[in-house]
């Protein structure tokens, strides 16, 4: 766990979301774009190839300075093997209904865990 | 040994202690999880609809625009860290810093609405952070009490039967050892008796013949046996 050593300089809030989601969690201020001109977030439509999204998870998941990973359901669900081989626990990843896809547990990779460690 | 079989069966005990206080931590975090989890999904379901209103408010599509504004993060969570015996939590705080004004000159209408989705999705932010911060610690008390469990175990399964299985050994050994020195001993102490009394019975005999050759040189060697037997006994009581 060395990523734990370094928690201290993660405080933003990273988002990958359809475009209500972003739209939304902008208004609230969770916007940033660094010095190289790199945001925080993206913007997930129907015609984002799925390479595309999983790139931006794995750079976000990267970043030393994103403390949450916000993702809607539906789009983990595209990248589900991506998000599932992810077990770090910073950043962390927090799948979030969207507009048009309301929450299902059922398909949270953490509830998913949970379910498993009741199961056994 | 002795020694060392006492340490793992501390050992064992305190981990096992830990690892029990662990997963009750554990079972609680679970239960929240699971309760913010739902809870997430109302106050989502909220702020999606309070941005709905915006948009029917502004009159037309603000994403656009609101994505172009973003330049600095407003929203921001800072770390702090629990302790929970011996393991660090990290729990993240939401924190709203600087002005909220935004640049939202362009949009014409519906500043109100605006305003009002801006506040609900702070709300469902900080719901979010929240379940972050508990998800995280989830992660974290996971791997933890793995790693507690995988110990606990190889201190029950693996080092104390190889603990005991040495001293078993040594002990055995020792027993085994002392057996034989025992036996040697008796084997000793039968020898100088079975001498002692052949001499005496060859002095016995010797006295019935009526031949006393040298009763002075006997009588000496006779003491220097005794003092003989009396060392080799003394020897004895030692063992």
């Amino acid at each position: 766990m060395s990523a734990t050593s370094n928690y201290a300089d993660r405080n933003l809030i990273a988002v990958i979301g359809d475009e209500d989601s972003i739209t939304g969690l902008l208004l609230a201020g969770i916007g940033h774009v660094n010095s190289n001109q790199k945001k925080n977030f993206l913007v997930v439509d129907n015609k984002t190839q799925t390479f595309a999204i999983e790139a931006a998870f794995n750079e976000f998941t990267e970043r030393k300075d994103i403390a949450i990973l916000l993702i809607n359901q539906h789009i983990a669900e595209r990248i589900r093997p991506t998000v599932e081989k992810y077990q770090n626990a910073f950043p962390t990843v927090l799948e979030i209904p969207s507009k048009d896809h309301p929450y299902d547990p059922s398909k949270d990779s953490i509830l998913k865990r949970v379910q498993k460690m009741y199961g056994d | 040994m002795q020694g060392r079989l006492k340490g793992a069966q501390t050992g064992h005990s305190l981990l096992s202690r830990k690892r029990d206080a662990l997963t009750t931590r554990f079972r609680g975090i679970l239960r929240k999880v699971d309760e913010a989890k739902r809870r997430m999904g109302r106050v989502m379901q909220l702020a999606s609809f309070s941005l709905a209103e915006v948009t029917y408010a502004a009159g037309g599509d603000i994403a656009y625009l609101v994505q172009e504004q973003a330049k600095n993060a407003t929203f921001k969570v800072k770390a702090k860290q629990e302790n929970v015996s011996g393991v660090m939590l990290p729990a993240f705080d939401a924190v709203r810093e600087g002005s909220t004004d935004f640049n939202l000159t362009g949009l014409g209408r519906g500043g109100q609405q605006i305003q009002k989705a801006r506040e609900v999705y702070a709300k469902a932010l900080e719901t979010l952070v929240e379940l972050a911060s508990l998800q995280t610690a989830f992660t974290i008390l996971d791997e933890v009490i793995r790693t507690t469990n995988r110990r606990v175990n190889a201190i029950e399964h693996v080092i104390i039967p190889k603990l005991d299985n040495t001293i078993k050994y040594i002990i055995s050994e020792l027993d085994e050892m002392d057996r034989e020195e025992f036996f040697r001993l008796k084997k000793v102490q039968g020898k100088k008796k079975r001498d002692a009394e052949a001499r005496d019975a060859l002095k016995r005999q010797q006295e019935a013949e009526g031949t006393l050759p040298a009763p002075v040189e006997d009588t000496e060697t006779e003491a220097e046996h005794a003092l003989d037997l009396l060392a080799e006994k003394d020897a004895d009581v030692i063992f």
